[in-house]
């Protein structure tokens, strides 16, 4: 088991070294001839006009919240589902009304807008 | 244990005396052993890309009635290192005021996201990488990390174009996950494990058959978070100039697209691996390397299809994309769980006959529901949008006096 955690660290570790390092060689090899005209941000072919980080639509965080919730509660799920072969049919019933109450929260963020995008 | 019937493992245990002949460590071995696999791995993964990159744009060309590359060596197989040695020496510009950490980490993440996936593949009956008994959760928390590099890309760049495509291909990315994570969920219940190896072994009934509707939704939503055609607004050339990589150059740009071809080659595999029975196939059991063949030739079944389809189809609008998801794809993924939980418990494992039709009827009886009311939604929509509507003519102004 703590074998298996070894192998992923290292793949880990080893996945994002192989790509730092092509992008490290490349840096190497390539030119470098800054320029300030070169290096001035695009827009629409003329400079850019105020701040880059600018404030977003909050429609975004809605979709965000939905989906945190979706994702933490299907995560729940997993378990009841690998020991589904083992669980009786009570432990399914339980199952049910948790997917019911997560089909009711997605049909009450329907009704209520937060699922269009405007 | 001879070379011809499993090479790699023989390979493997012939290392491993190597090793302990030196006089090493046993843990040493195993960490030494360890290193060179993933190294491997990885390596191949990314040298499969310069083999992938020619293929699509020699089938997307004949899709498209051409060519495709043609001039470097045998059907252009040489273009793609062509390619490689100018990216490579491409200069790399950095833009003014880029967050320097955010825009120099994106592409290293995106590519390592994918790559990371590998490690829990189980490519023969004895090659896999590591038998993780929570192969399935760790593939959502790694593909949720390439989720990380877009917005990086995006948030680091400073340009309005980046940030915002960055934004909108999040928003597809996360709101994807929810179908796919759930589709998943019906193989993990008829496995009762997680574990990537054992969900193959599981298969004596490919689990395409027990579970079509979520092969289906794992499929969509699998191409939806690779973000090609027909859910490529993650990278919609003409809305958003080209999206989240609009400031990148060099290698770090080429970074991006060795993740985009490694991610759909990385779907294709766990499409097969967790519906098409993996590397199972008559003789897989005695003779691995076989099973690497088959694993091989459905992975190719499910590439082509992805590719067909990017060929093929148009781009969605984003309202469309996201309706689709929220309102068709996570419903019918929530309703399929529950029905097959059900299901599964009338009919128990050991009738595997009865399990398959009572299962393949359930799937069609929810996907002809579901069509059903698609179609309706549909065509109300077109209602609304063929309805005659008053139209605000251009009124000429009064002509004016040529007195005044």
């Amino acid at each position: 088991m703590l074998d298996d955690w070894l192998y992923l660290g290292i793949f880990t570790v080893i996945s994002l070294f192989l790509p730092a390092a092509a992008i490290t060689i490349a840096a190497l090899l390539s030119p470098k001839k800054p320029d300030p005209l070169k290096t001035s941000i695009y827009e629409c072919g003329m400079e850019t006009v105020g701040e880059t980080w600018i404030q977003f639509k909050p429609q975004y965080y809605v979709y965000a919240l939905v989906y945190l919730v979706f994702d933490v509660e299907t995560i729940f799920l997993y378990p009841w589902a690998v020991a589904y072969n083992q669980v009786g049919l009570f432990a399914v019933v339980e199952a049910l009304l948790f997917i019911a109450i997560l089909l009711g929260g997605l049909l009450y963020a329907w009704r209520k807008g937060a699922l269009e995008w405007a | 244990m001879s070379f011809w019937i499993d090479p790699i493992n023989f390979v493997i245990a012939w290392l491993k005396g190597l090793l302990e002949s030196w006089g090493l460590q046993p843990g040493l071995v195993t960490f030494v052993m360890y290193l060179i696999g993933a190294f491997v791995t990885t390596l191949l993964a990314m040298l499969l890309v310069v083999f992938l990159i020619w293929l699509e744009r020699k089938l997307i060309g004949r899709v498209q009635d051409r060519l495709g590359p043609n001039r470097l060596g045998p059907w252009g197989i040489f273009q793609t290192f062509a390619d490689m040695l100018k990216i490579f020496t491409k200069e790399h510009i950095t833009p003014d005021g880029a967050d320097g950490v955010a825009y120099n980490l994106a592409p290293v993440i995106s590519v390592g996201a994918v790559l990371m996936v590998w490690a829990v593949i189980p490519f023969t009956a004895t090659v896999v990488g590591v038998d993780f008994n929570a192969g399935v959760l760790y593939l959502m928390a790694v593909g949720a990390l390439g989720e990380m590099g877009v917005i990086l890309a995006g948030w680091g760049s400073n340009n309005k174009y980046a940030m915002l495509a960055a934004f909108r291909a999040v928003a597809q990315l996360i709101s994807y996950e929810v179908p796919m994570v759930l589709a998943l969920m019906i193989p993990v219940m008829f496995t009762g494990s997680m574990s990537l190896q054992a969900l193959v072994k599981e298969q004596d009934i490919w689990f395409i058959f027990l579970a079509p509707v979520a092969a289906l939704i794992f499929f969509i939503s699998s191409i939806a978070e690779v973000g090609r055609t027909p859910f490529d607004l993650v990278e919609s050339e003409s809305e958003l100039v080209s999206g989240f990589n609009i400031e990148y150059s060099g290698l770090k740009f080429g970074m991006f697209y060795v993740a985009d071809f490694l991610h759909a080659f990385t779907i294709s595999l766990l499409f097969a691996a967790l519906y098409l029975g993996g590397w199972r196939g008559p003789g897989a059991e005695q003779y691995p390397m076989l099973g690497f063949v088959y694993f091989a030739l459905k992975t190719a079944v499910v590439y082509f299809i992805g590719i067909l389809m990017r060929a093929s189809l148009p781009r969605f609008r984003i309202d469309q994309m996201m309706d689709l998801n929220w309102k068709y794809l996570t419903p019918l993924a929530l309703v399929l769980v529950a029905a097959t939980a059900v299901a599964g418990k009338i009919v128990p494992a050991e009738m595997a006959g009865l399990r398959l039709v009572v299962m393949l009827a359930l799937n069609g009886i929810i996907f002809a529901a579901a069509d059903r009311l698609m179609t309706r939604r549909r065509s109300a929509r077109r209602q609304v949008a063929q309805a005659p509507r008053p139209v605000a003519h251009y009124v000429q102004p009064a002509p004016t006096d040529p007195g005044d």
